[in-house]
């Protein structure tokens, strides 16, 4: 299975990760059109950590035995049985909340722009490489097999 | 070929039949379950109620789970004896049913607590999808509602009643809302919001009586509190609480104190029997002794931890503890632990309180390590600090930064940080 790793030592938190993820998740996948015009607003599933000077991006690591996936009170988070990562399905979803509680690291997001539903890293389905990795303008973010 | 029996069909079934059929894939699986439903996501009743989610939403995991998992579902079945050296359970109907491995998840059951009224027509629990589909029924024509009980499930039936137009007042008996599960400053904030989407909420009282209509008396026409207030209302919702519904235990030898006792494996004191979920006193992290936690996540994953055992994979429960996310209208608060105690001897409290902006952060400590979290309004990290506390790791060192704005991984020191998102 495949892992996005981050390297803090050459994290710049320029925040272009963040960008690109928004981009590649919006409906139209433009970046005026994402930023400024779609409705709802589409949002990072990576999210940038900072405290200075340590910074780094913070995807879902898409664990083994994934705590989200159990403790999920609808079934929407769930693990895709072809690729084994954990997948999230936002019509299932009701907002509870409960994989934030549980997710070691963060990961997870609340949609402020849609009602009750939650976003994380999908590792970008429909690329080779997920968009922030392929992005990262100092090589930070690799994409290793694990 | 392993004969495995689960009385309940809920999410400890869930769990129990995903872990099963990890270990052993040809093993007969049976689930006996009284609900005439496979298992739909119970906490999404109240989401059902308001009209935010549909009944196709809810079933879980999927509508396919059992199928896939070739399990033999016994719909609307109710077991009614257990003989455990026998190892048979006996249905309504005399069929016996024999078992090599059994498991007991048999979930809780709304405590009705004895007032005059209780029996008229417009007072409901509110636990499954059954309840909700009878509120449903009786909405058109209900204009007020009283819920009895202020906790979880009050509060969530309190919410979706007032998202359908009713006018809503919760009657609490101690003197905030949600008392076992926030703490005062917590508990008023979500009052606050409440209020504000037009709900009254009564601290302090408890309902004496349930009165008729003054034109039909088996209807429910008004309530009266202990102080002699008459509330006019047309529909009760009775949620003081559940219990666990350990009657099947009953005539066994199994042991039980509020709830049937299991291991650290989910095995009772009889072998091959196990039990899971809110009919169970498992383990908790925080209090390090067993409690009845009638908690969704924790009875799916007792229920997988049940399952691996009674399939001959040795799996040991990490153990729960009081562990809660409420989203009422849209604020959102995570609670863990033990977070109602303020100042107690031992313990050390640290907050942060943005009273204009609704944000409050509380983390309580012992003995350098964390034992309970309220987070409100800003809780993405809380997952973070949920770890630590589960594995009690000392946060001596950077105890100011849990409660900090900017709170995330980056503020774990460096060899913490590693051992995360390295596993080094």
């Amino acid at each position: 299975m495949r892992r996005i790793c981050a390297n803090e030592q050459l994290c710049m938190g320029c925040g272009l990760c963040e960008v690109y993820c928004t981009v590649w998740h919006s409906k139209s996948r433009d970046f005026i059109k994402a930023f400024r015009r779609e409705h709802p607003k589409p949002i990072s599933r990576v999210r940038l950590v900072q405290e200075k000077p340590v910074s780094f991006a913070v995807q879902c690591r898409h664990c083994n035995d994934p705590p989200c996936v159990f403790a999920c009170l609808t079934g929407a988070m769930h693990i895709d049985e072809g690729t084994g990562l954990v997948m999230h399905d936002d019509e299932k979803c009701i907002g509870c909340l409960t994989c934030i509680m549980v997710c070691p690291f963060g990961a997870i997001k609340i949609d402020p722009y849609r009602h009750k539903v939650v976003a994380k890293c999908d590792l970008c389905q429909g690329l080779d490489v997920p968009a922030c990795v392929a992005n990262c303008p100092n090589e930070a973010l690799t994409l290793e097999e694990v | 070929m392993t004969r495995y029996v689960i009385i309940g069909g809920s999410a400890g079934a869930v769990g129990a039949v995903e872990a099963i059929r990890e270990v052993d894939p040809i093993g007969d699986i049976i689930v006996i379950s009284d609900e005439p439903k496979p298992a739909y996501s119970r906490p999404m009743i109240a989401d059902y109620l308001s009209g935010e989610a549909s009944l196709e939403k809810m079933f879980f995991p999927t509508k396919d789970f059992w199928d896939k998992n070739k399990v033999q579902m016994r719909l609307w079945k109710k077991v009614v004896k257990l003989d455990l050296p026998q190892k048979t359970v006996e249905l309504e109907n005399a069929e016996k049913i024999n078992f090599d491995k059994l498991l007991i998840a048999t979930g809780g059951k709304p405590f009705i607590p004895k007032m005059e009224g209780t029996t008229r027509k417009g007072v409901y629990n509110f636990t499954t999808i059954v309840d909700t589909q009878r509120i449903e029924e009786a909405l058109n024509k209900a204009q007020k509602a009283i819920v009895i009980g202020g906790g979880l499930i009050g509060v969530s039936a309190a919410e979706a009643l007032a998202k359908r137009g009713l006018k809503v007042t919760i009657v609490e008996l101690k003197d905030c809302i949600l008392n076992l599960i926030l703490d005062k400053e917590a508990a008023k904030i979500v009052e606050t919001v409440m209020q504000k989407n037009g709900l009254s909420v009564i601290t302090g009282r408890t309902v004496q009586r349930i009165l008729g209509r003054k034109d039909n008396d088996e209807a429910v026409g008004a309530v009266v509190l202990d102080n002699g207030t008459v509330i006019e209302c047309d529909m009760v919702v009775v949620a003081v609480g559940v219990i666990p519904r350990t009657e099947l235990a009953a005539q066994t030898d199994l042991k039980v104190n509020r709830g049937i006792l299991v291991d650290r494996f989910m095995q009772t004191n009889v072998p091959n029997v196990y039990a899971c979920g809110d009919v169970a006193e498992a383990y908790d992290f925080i209090h390090e002794t067993n409690r009845v936690l009638a908690l969704w996540p924790l009875a799916r994953i007792g229920g997988r931890v049940a399952g691996y055992n009674m399939a001959g994979q040795k799996c040991e429960y990490p153990g729960g503890t009081a562990m809660s996310t409420l989203n009422y209208f849209g604020v959102p608060i995570i609670s863990v632990g033990l977070t109602t105690l303020d100042e107690a001897e031992g313990y050390e409290t640290l907050t942060f309180h943005d009273q204009e902006a609704g944000v409050y952060r509380k983390i309580v400590l012992k003995d350098g390590t964390i034992v309970g979290m309220t987070l409100v309004r800003d809780i993405e990290s809380a997952g973070i600090i949920f770890n630590l506390m589960k594995n009690k790791v000392n946060v001596e060192g950077f105890k100011h930064k849990l409660i900090a704005d900017n709170f995330s991984l980056a503020s774990l020191p460096e060899t913490l940080r590693k051992q995360l998102l390295l596993g080094i």
